[in-house]
């Protein structure tokens, strides 16, 4: 089976930065892909990529077994959801929808019914005579997504799309667009930062960092089985421990990765449950998060971990600067591969 | 000790009263800040276009030659129905909009290239470059060019060298645009009307192209529009602004412009020799003033059309 896209080692050097530095990846046919990274770790310029704004200095991008490498972007069988939506503010949002089909020079009759029926697919079918200037940014999110599938693309890319609105706006989307996903069977491929979006929606996630990709994995395994420890702590911000702190720790100095919700954390003295290593330290902070608290506590080798109590085990007895034993069982620790030489 | 509590007490001086007093009152400050402009504006500028409008109301008696100083529609009609105040009229239009077009077209690759190319370096070579005409004296400018194109200018020179000059001559023996050489005919008016106002193009349209968002092209692209189709579709309307106020000058600088067609060109009147002519030697104050009020109402013809076209809707 042919994969919806592939990269075969493809680097984009900008100056003396290497924004993409040798990936390869293979994406299935109707599959939810994140690129998930900090900014300027190459997750967009690979987007760019695959829509043509770029050409890759070096590899090939391969678009359903074919190579696009050298194609221009109107020559692409793949739509682009803009971080910023890039409406045309000179046509209503049917003309905006409809934009696709008139450059391929679809009759005019045709065009309106498709951008009409397009519309309701997001729910904006009334608005359809609007200005992008007087839409909120939900409804332009929606435009720009009924605009880039209009011509029924085989890849719908998009660009953080999701970073502009807030909070209660975005988990609606999320769950809008995970469902549009499954409706049309399209390859979705998201941008974004947040871990939490990436996890939440996607089948299969590429962790970007210095346009290398650390991971690639399902959200369940890149949470419980994190490659690498810049994996470990950006997604979900796992403790780590790295050299003679592992070494102490663990007895080996190979890195491991310990999650804050499967520490155990007590006052000296308390039982310790069965858990077989412990550590000592001091409490510096407590951030109340709800159902859960995050503790922040400092190592007496100086680092500092996370270790997360749930509201109801009694965190009331945990004030800054007491002195607290942390401990957790090996199992949950994750070993780490060793980061090579930079 | 508290630090605060050293410094000084606020000295109550007139200066600080009277900006306390214009603080309070933001209406008061505004009028007197824009009194002499409106002053100026209002006086100078308007009062002296509504005298001319005025004077375009009178007739002059054709025995005395004197204005006789009743309103009275004669002279509108006379540059309205005289053939020859019509061919006037209409050479002046004509030409014009061949400028305007002329003008929008060279100006878009450049100011395209300007805004959205061009390095930072090579962009500010570019504005001194193209603004660097207007710091010359316009008469030298014309009388320069009046010399390029003469029958043994370096222009004809040029066009020998590269063995074109049966091109250049059957180019000059065309009706209408023609004539004996370059530098009097209309063909050479043209091109020097077109070297003048180029930079009016230019800077607005660059302007323009500049605000549209890179976004905005590749959005185009990526819906699978050709380069020529996000240029028709995208770029062009969103530059339309700029269009517009670029050609509003160098429509308007051609049709009131006298000193280019008395020096370079063909010997056929335009409107702003006529006023020149009929308000000096020819003393028909009244028909000078009627003359001038034809670009106007050409121009808001024009804006009335542009809106209508919708160049001012992006704005």
């Amino acid at each position: 089976m042919t994969s919806a896209i592939e990269f075969k080692d493809v680097s984009r050097v900008y100056g003396d930065v290497r924004a993409v530095n040798g990936v390869s990846l293979r994406i299935a046919t109707g599959e939810f892909f994140a690129m998930l990274g900090p900014s300027g770790s190459g997750k967009t310029t690979c987007l760019r990529l695959i829509a043509g704004f770029e050409a890759p200095d070096s590899g090939a991008v391969l678009l359903d077994g074919q190579d696009v490498t050298s194609r221009p972007p109107y020559e692409r069988d793949v739509n682009t959801v803009f971080q910023d939506y890039a409406l045309f503010p000179h046509m209503s949002v049917l003309e905006n929808v409809a934009y696709g089909l008139r450059v391929r020079k679809v009759a005019g009759a045709e065009q309106t019914r498709r951008a009409m029926e397009m519309l309701e697919l997001v729910k904006l079918g009334a608005l359809a005579q609007r200005r992008p200037s007087q839409l909120s940014g939900g409804q332009r999110q929606r435009v720009s997504l009924a605009r880039a599938l209009i011509n029924k693309p085989r890849v719908l890319l998009l660009d953080e799309p999701l970073g502009a609105l807030d909070l209660k706006l975005r988990e609606e989307m999320q769950i809008e667009l995970k469902n549009l996903q499954r409706q049309l069977g399209i390859t979705f491929i998201f941008v974004t930062h947040d871990q939490g979006e990436a996890l939440s929606m996607a089948d299969r996630v590429a962790v970007f960092n210095q346009g290398r990709i650390e991971q690639l994995d399902t959200p369940r395994m890149l949470y419980t089985r994190p490659a690498t420890s810049f994996v470990a702590r950006f997604v979900g911000s796992a403790n780590v421990a790295e050299g003679e702190l592992a070494r102490r720790l663990m007895g080996s100095a190979e890195p491991f990765a310990i999650r804050a919700e499967n520490i155990r954390i007590a006052l000296p003295g308390e039982s310790q449950d069965d858990n077989v290593i412990r550590c000592n330290g001091k409490l510096l902070d407590v951030q109340y998060h709800g159902a859960m608290s995050r503790c922040q506590v400092q190592l007496d080798t100086g680092e500092i971990f996370a270790a997360a109590v749930s509201e109801h085990s009694g965190n009331g007895r945990f004030a800054p600067g007491c002195a607290v034993v942390l401990s957790w069982t090996a199992s949950d620790a994750v070993q780490l591969r060793s980061e090579p030489a930079a | 000790m508290n630090a605060f509590a050293a410094s000084a007490p606020l000295q109550a001086g007139w200066s600080r009263r009277a900006s306390t007093f214009l603080h309070g009152r933001p209406g008061f400050y505004l009028s007197l800040l824009l009194l002499p402009p409106l002053l100026w504006f209002g006086t100078v500028y308007l009062g002296s276009l509504f005298t001319l409008l005025a004077n375009s109301f009178y007739a002059i008696d054709e025995f005395t030659a004197k204005i006789v100083y009743e309103p009275t529609l004669a002279t509108f009609k006379q540059v309205l129905t005289q053939p020859a105040h019509i061919d006037i009229i209409v050479r002046t239009l004509v030409m014009a909009v061949a400028v305007t077009i002329a003008c929008a077209v060279i100006a878009f690759p450049v100011a395209n290239y300007m805004a959205r190319y061009a390095s930072p370096r090579m962009k500010a070579l570019f504005y001194v470059g193209v603004m660097l005409p207007m710091w010359t004296s316009y008469l030298v400018k014309v009388y320069a060019w009046r010399l390029i194109l003469a029958k043994q200018g370096i222009l004809s020179w040029f066009v020998d060298t590269l063995g074109l000059t049966p091109v250049l001559e059957a180019v000059l023996r065309l009706p209408a645009v023609g004539g004996p050489s370059l530098a009097s005919s209309y063909l050479g008016m043209f091109i020097v009307f077109v070297y003048m106002w180029l930079p009016y193009m230019i800077l607005p349209l660059a302007a323009a192209l500049e605000r549209v968002p890179e976004s905005l092209l590749q959005a185009s692209a990526d819906l699978g529009a050709r380069p020529s189709q996000t240029f028709r579709n995208v770029v062009v309307p969103l530059a339309l602004p700029g269009l517009a106020a670029g050609s509003v000058f160098t429509f308007s600088l051609t049709l009131g412009d006298y000193i280019i067609p008395s020096v370079v060109g063909a010997p056929g009147y335009f409107i702003g020799m006529m006023v020149y002519q009929q308000q000096g030697t020819a003393g028909n104050i009244p028909l000078a003033a009627a003359f001038s009020v034809v670009p106007i109402v050409l121009i808001m013809i024009y804006l009335t059309l542009a809106k209508r076209a919708g160049a001012f809707d992006a704005l």
